[in-house]
């Protein structure tokens, strides 16, 4: 089967560039071995503010709404963090002082949303916090089972009975001019948002749970519909099993599903992603790509991989692998002149030019993207 | 103490790192609050059965076994794998005779066949409905399956001769559906392959897959089907011929479900086993065949991607021989079970959830409108054709009404 450009991976890196080259003309296909870290998206397109009309206009396109604001977003733990590009579900201040009263509404028995170190972190910046529970008997069955009150199961609850909730917390609600909610709003659609925004009494944000993240699966469905409208082949579990790779120059790949009917391209985007997917593997002596064996720096003692402060920066986030100016993939030192390497499997090489996460993936992808189509002008 | 006894599962339970992935693409999870869900009934569930059975939950009997979670996963853990082991492993409720009837597809048909004007003629009627209904819990909103009064088998056997004249030769898989409820899919199938220069043979005694006896707790009957069929296909295998299906489930249970639940080795046919629309994309891939398309044909298709076919991933091959007929605008659906997985839909108890999972595809059909749906799967062909009233296709009849006479 053959195509212009197959890319290995599926989220948001893969997704990106492919929609990038269907836009162009150009018959792609991606391979996704199941679903990737959209899954766990905070929602933050990172710094550098580099492409952010470009990555606004692409999700757009696809039905997905961002944000240009320049300030900080409040993480699912309390923390801060820079944010100049966010999905619409995010809401960023412009300092930490948030507001003078929030009042931070959560569900009960909803364990993935942290009110209580939101809270203790908020009133650190002067604001005071009230915290207070609602529950729905439209979800109570959900408590059935301990380890189903999750985000994406409150979601689905969320977009019949919204209304219901909206209405406890105008009860709750008394003189604070900042409602928070956990992101557990909008599962396919995001329009719900703003009804929520308008019926509420004060304004309100919405912030991260734990995964699985509730904005992070629709934009994914969403780019994946878009892409696949724009006449991309997604294979959707399958997966890259060998790549015949030679003289420099990859010519196929064989899929787990397709086994003898292999995907040939004139280009090959890798996008598989860090540890989580499997992009990058670790031995007790080993950290390699397995597809490929690409070139990856990480030191021979294995003690240097990790600090043992829990928090600090630890350098095993930073092995990845090893590329051209161009993101070319590096193989015994030498480009493989048609394959890049795009998104969490650079680790994060190049933060200085392409910032780290989704920010990575995306301006990764565009730059490989204006490389294949340049290249063939 | 023995404690790989009590840890150790056939299934890759312990690669789950609970990430709930499954959970959000479960189709079940929206629809039944009774159903604990993929991740609690799959790897987390498995880790306490294995220390106990008492553990075993019969609210499992819920899993549609769409595989929708396998294919989700990003780590690998064959999730449904895992419940449907459990249910064979653990469930000793012997079924019941509505099960046993839903189940037995093959000893239905042959049964129903020779009576088929009354049979569908019965099974039409409202009353019949009501009866059923009330009697075995089949739910009266089902519209049976009409049965053929002529089985395809003996169709094929009286055209031995006439197919044996083609150099390249296929073996056939028909299935209990193209053989006692839909034969003229059988007669498309023969029809392309004809006219790509390919003679069409039967197996020797080809049994019902054992798909919905596995479903309904007879595993231990579904498990001497295997070894019928895998004897079977073997044999043509070692004739040099390619065997050739037209259903997506019978398919996937042959290859996939053989080996992994009911531990029937089958590596000696599973790569000769291949939809016919995986094969027809190959042979006019490699332009060692062609086909001559109507000039006139011109028809709006919504393609359904059924969930064992997903599964398989060969869905690509479905679109890409759509896409390949002059004349046709095709659209692919988005991915949403359709809500029946086989007999699950027909029982009373599961009426509900079945129409609502399949919803959102009913509404998207009726919305886009086509000229008729396609898809490569026989319940979801009912399902869709009862709940949209759009005519279902397989994409191989399309090929046949597509392609010169």
């Amino acid at each position: 089967m053959r195509f212009d450009t197959v890319i290995i991976g599926g989220g948001l890196a893969g997704l990106t560039a492919g929609i990038s080259l269907q836009e162009a003309g150009r018959k792609t296909a991606i391979v996704s071995s199941g679903q990737n870290a959209m899954h766990f998206f905070s929602g933050n397109f990172e710094s550098p503010s580099a492409d952010r009309d470009r990555i606004a206009a692409l999700f757009a396109a696809a039905g997905v709404r961002t944000n240009a604001i320049d300030g900080q977003m409040l993480m699912p733990m309390g923390t801060f963090r820079d944010a100049s590009l966010t999905l619409e579900d995010v809401t960023v201040f412009p300092d930490r002082h948030v507001a003078d009263k929030a009042l931070i509404v959560n569900f009960t028995g909803f364990h993935d949303f942290f009110s209580t170190f939101i809270a203790d972190a908020l009133e650190q910046d002067g604001t005071a916090c009230r915290i207070r529970f609602v529950r729905l008997p439209e979800m109570e069955h959900l408590r059935l089972s301990p380890s189903e009150m999750r985000s994406v199961n409150i979601a689905r609850a969320m977009d019949e009975h919204w209304e219901k909730v909206v209405a406890d917390i105008r009860i709750l609600h008394k003189d604070e001019d900042l409602i928070l909610l956990p992101q557990v709003f909008g599962l396919k659609d995001a329009s719900v948002l703003d009804k929520i925004r308008t019926a509420l009494p004060a304004r309100v944000a919405f912030i991260g749970t734990m995964p699985p993240s509730v904005p992070g699966i629709r934009t994914q469905m969403l780019l994946k519909r878009r892409f696949e409208v724009l006449g991309g082949t997604y294979l959707m579990g399958d997966e890259v099993t060998s790549a015949a790779l030679h003289d420099g120059i990859v010519s196929s790949v064989t899929t787990r599903n397709l086994d003898t009917v292999r995907l040939f391209a004139d280009h090959f985007i890798l996008a598989t992603g860090g540890y989580f997917s499997k992009g990058i593997v670790t031995t007790p002596t080993q950290v390699h790509e397995p597809l490929f064996g690409l070139d990856l720096d990480f030191p021979e003692n294995r003690s240097a991989w990790y600090r043992a402060d829990f928090f600090a920066d630890q350098p095993f986030m930073n092995f990845g692998v090893k590329t051209d100016e161009a993101l070319h993939a590096l193989k015994d030192g030498e480009p493989v002149r048609n394959l890049f390497a795009i998104g969490s499997i650079l680790g994060n090489t190049r933060k200085e030019d392409f910032g780290t996460a989704a920010g990575l993936a995306i301006r990764t992808a565009f730059a490989v993207v204006d490389n294949i189509k340049g290249e063939n002008v | 103490m023995k404690i790989q006894e009590f840890t150790a599962s056939a299934h890759n339970f312990e690669e789950c790192m609970k990430c709930t992935v499954c959970t959000a693409y479960c189709p079940v999870v929206p629809v039944n609050p009774r159903y604990p869900g993929p991740k609690q009934a799959g790897p987390d569930g498995e880790r306490l059965r294995l220390k106990d059975p008492y553990f075993f939950n019969q609210a499992l009997k819920y899993c549609l076994n769409c595989k929708r979670c396998e294919v989700a996963c990003p780590s690998g853990v064959n999730v449904a794998d895992i419940i449907q082991a459990a249910r064979i492993r653990y469930d000793h409720t012997p079924p019941k005779l509505r099960d046993r009837m839903l189940a037995n597809t093959d000893f239905m048909g042959r049964l129903a066949r020779p009576f088929a004007p009354i049979v569908n003629g019965m099974t039409g009627l409202g009353v019949s409905k009501a009866v059923l209904d009330a009697t075995l819990a089949i739910d009266r909103h089902r519209t049976f399956p009409k049965y053929s009064g002529r089985s395809f088998e003996g169709w094929l056997k009286r055209r031995t001769k006439e197919q044996a004249k083609f150099e390249r030769q296929v073996a056939y898989f028909h299935g209990c559906y193209v053989n006692y409820n839909y034969p003229q899919l059988g007669k498309d199938f023969v029809k392309v392959m004809n006219a790509l220069g390919v003679g069409v043979q039967l197996l020797d005694k080809e049994k019902c897959c054992g798909v919905a006896l596995i479903a309904n707790g007879m595993a231990k009957q579904a498990a001497k089907h295997a070894d019928k069929n895998i004897k079977a296909i073997q044999a043509a295998v070692d004739k040099g011929l390619n065997v050739l299906t037209t259903s997506s489930t019978c398919t996937f249970t042959i290859r996939d479900e053989y080996p992994h639940l009911l531990q029937k080795e089958n590596d000696g046919i599973r790569d000769s086993l291949l939809l016919a629309t995986r094969y027809i994309y190959q042979l006019l891939e490699a332009s060692t065949a062609q086909l001559k398309f109507k000039e006139n044909y011109h028809v709006r298709i919504a393609y359904h991607t059924p969930c064992h076919l997903e599964k398989l991933g060969w869905g690509i091959f479905s679109y890409e021989l759509l896409k390949m007929i002059p004349g046709v605008e095709f659209t692919l659906l988005d991915s949403n079970c359709c809500g029946i997985s086989g007999t699950y839909g027909f029982k009373k108890e599961n009426y509900e959830a079945s129409q609502a999972i399949g919803k959102p595809l009913f509404d998207q059909i009726r919305s886009l409108n086509p000229d008729f749906v396609a898809c490569d799967c026989e319940t979801c062909k009912w399902q869709i054709e009862m709940s949209t009233g759009f005519t279902v296709k397989h994409p191989v009849s399309i090929l046949a009404e597509a392609i010169e006479d």
